[in-house]
């Protein structure tokens, strides 16, 4: 039995609950600036790829992760599907030898990297980059540079996250439907990076679950500016 | 609003049925997917040439598969695009080993599944290359896409990648041919009436009776401008002109052109509107080498037409006029 395949199953199950939960406020989100159909194409999708990685057969995290990529990829369709689905896919080659700090990293780093290239979007642009960034961002810090533990250092990537989100608020949308608005765009909440924040706090949420352990609490108010390059 | 359709969730599968078994010598359904190939892909020793996207534009993509043309075409339902596992099918049906050329139309939801689908075919060893087009003259960016949008000017890719293709050209060449037409075409459409689509049932965008819409795409997107009516000769030289002046071609330069009907307007209409266009190709110096005219691009049930003009030379008047036998389109 493959104790972390499962708990990426579960993560998985509560995402697309959570999405579900959070459908209609997708959809009001995006019908101010888009077409209005994030919230069911995202919900159809996680419910699918919820049902497909329940049917694996102990499954190791990276093929959980693949799956649900692949599910999102043919389900949730236009443009979220390559986003979403098509990085989770190749980020998922990340976990091949199972999850630990170091691979975790890699596999935020390469999903952000596919992100922002198949949208060729960038932080600023006023989609769900400006949610990853700061928490890729801030995840691998923390865990390289702080040394802080897995959930610790993810609960700082929600936090980064839930500021990306707030961050997407007041600026302009350069990429995605909502481009077309021009000025218009400012002063709405992006629903990509919304719903990356909504995948982020279910994946601490279950983290902790399967860690026995409680949400860690970081302080959502002080700045979590790196003071140095982690590189280094 | 009036149809032939049944449940609008069976409308793209019905039609593949339905596509199949009118050319069941030349095409094949991939199982359990919305994707058409031609009934021998892939073909060994030949560079597949493949695209897709939303339904609605019939006979684009898969009424072009065929010796000449297209190896296969991945249908999205409509209005929108495949999904980056059909493209994948897709791709990988097609490659007889000397790669895949992939025509993509230039809107973002194709452009990302394509190139997905692209990344994750290159990593199981089939090669790739790929050209976007963006024909239509009228807008920059669009409901759909960033940059121009891909419209009728495709078929011109589609055939001249097809011919360069059947004859042996290799997968550079046979992108360098497809991106030769993409340099060298444009294209502007006008709408008369909305199209409906099977799950609205209803038009798309309000034109009055009174009013047609230039600069048109070909989802019901909004054009350029609204204006009154105005008689064929009229609507001929707007979209001509807008045309002509992006494209800015050299004096007895060759041409060809297409007529487009975006899928409700009679044939005899779109001969009238011919008619002008090609005084007013001649008015500019304008050699025309061959016309197409007729349903090659459409917007379900749309009235209107789009005009396009590309500049040919000996290269592309060869591939253009080589031999194509498909369901959509038969040069001999």
């Amino acid at each position: 039995m493959n104790a972390d395949g499962q708990a990426v199953v579960a993560a998985v199950e509560s995402v697309a609950e959570r999405i579900e939960a959070e459908r209609d406020h997708l959809t009001d989100l995006d019908s101010a600036i888009g077409d209005a159909d994030h919230g069911g194409n995202m919900a159809r999708g996680w419910a699918e790829a919820a049902d497909a990685v329940g049917d694996l057969e102990d499954p190791d995290p990276a093929t959980v992760v693949k799956t649900t990529g692949k599910t999102l990829m043919s389900e949730v369709g236009g443009a979220s599907g390559p986003l979403y689905g098509g990085s989770l896919v190749f980020a998922s080659a990340e976990l091949e030898d199972g999850i630990d700090a170091e691979s975790a990293v890699a596999f935020a780093e390469t999903y952000l990297e596919k992100v922002e290239d198949r949208g060729d979007a960038r932080v600023g642009d006023q989609t769900m980059v400006d949610a990853l960034t700061p928490a890729v961002h801030t995840f691998k810090k923390s865990v390289e540079t702080d040394d802080l533990g897995p959930l610790e250092a993810l609960a700082k990537a929600v936090d980064a996250a839930e500021r990306g989100v707030a961050f997407t608020v007041p600026i302009r949308a350069s990429k995605g439907r909502a481009s077309y608005l021009g000025w218009r765009s400012v002063g709405h909440q992006d629903p990509g990076a919304t719903s990356t924040l909504f995948i982020m706090e279910e994946l601490l949420a279950t983290a902790a679950d399967h860690l026995g352990a409680d949400v860690p609490d970081v302080d959502a108010t002080s700045p979590t500016i790196p003071d140095e390059d982690p590189e280094e | 609003m009036k149809k032939l359709i049944n449940d609008p969730d069976d409308v793209v599968d019905e039609m593949l049925e339905g596509m199949v078994a009118a050319y069941p010598d030349q095409l094949r359904r991939l199982p359990d997917t919305q994707v058409l190939v031609r009934d021998d892909a892939p073909v060994d020793g030949k560079v597949g040439v493949v695209s897709g996207g939303g339904s609605g534009h019939e006979p684009t993509h898969g009424g072009y598969i065929g010796d000449g043309m297209l190896d296969g075409a991945a249908a999205g339902d409509v209005f929108s695009s495949p999904t980056a596992d059909e493209f994948e099918e897709l791709i990988a049906a097609c490659d007889g080993g000397e790669g895949v050329l992939a025509v993509i139309k230039n809107y973002e939801g194709d452009v990302m599944n394509f190139e997905t689908a692209i990344e994750m075919v290159e990593m199981e060893g089939v090669e790739v290359a790929q050209v976007v087009v963006d024909d239509d003259v009228a807008v920059e960016d669009s409901l759909y896409t960033s940059g121009r949008r891909g419209v009728c000017g495709t078929i011109f890719v589609h055939k001249a990648a097809g011919a360069k293709a059947a004859e042996g050209g290799d997968l550079e060449e046979v992108q360098r041919v497809a991106q030769k037409v993409v340099d060298n075409v444009g294209t502007m459409g006008m709408a008369l009436t909305s199209c409906v689509t099977p799950e609205k049932g209803e038009p798309t965008f309000d034109l009055g009776a009174e009013e047609i819409e230039l600069g048109i795409g070909i989802h019901g997107e909004p054009g350029t401008e609204r204006t009154d009516v105005m008689d064929a000769d009229a609507v001929t030289e707007e979209l001509t002109e807008s045309v002509l002046e992006d494209l800015d071609l050299d004096e007895g330069q060759e041409v060809a052109t297409i007529v487009n009907g975006m899928g409700g307007t009679p044939l005899m209409e779109l001969f009238v509107v011919n008619d002008r266009l090609q005084e007013l190709l001649a008015d500019h110096g304008l050699k025309v080498w061959d016309t197409w005219v007729g349903d090659y691009m459409t917007s379900l049930d749309m009235a209107g037409c789009s005009i396009t003009v590309c500049a040919v030379d000996d290269e592309l008047k060869e591939l253009l006029s080589a031999p194509a036998d498909t369901p959509g389109l038969t040069v001999q």
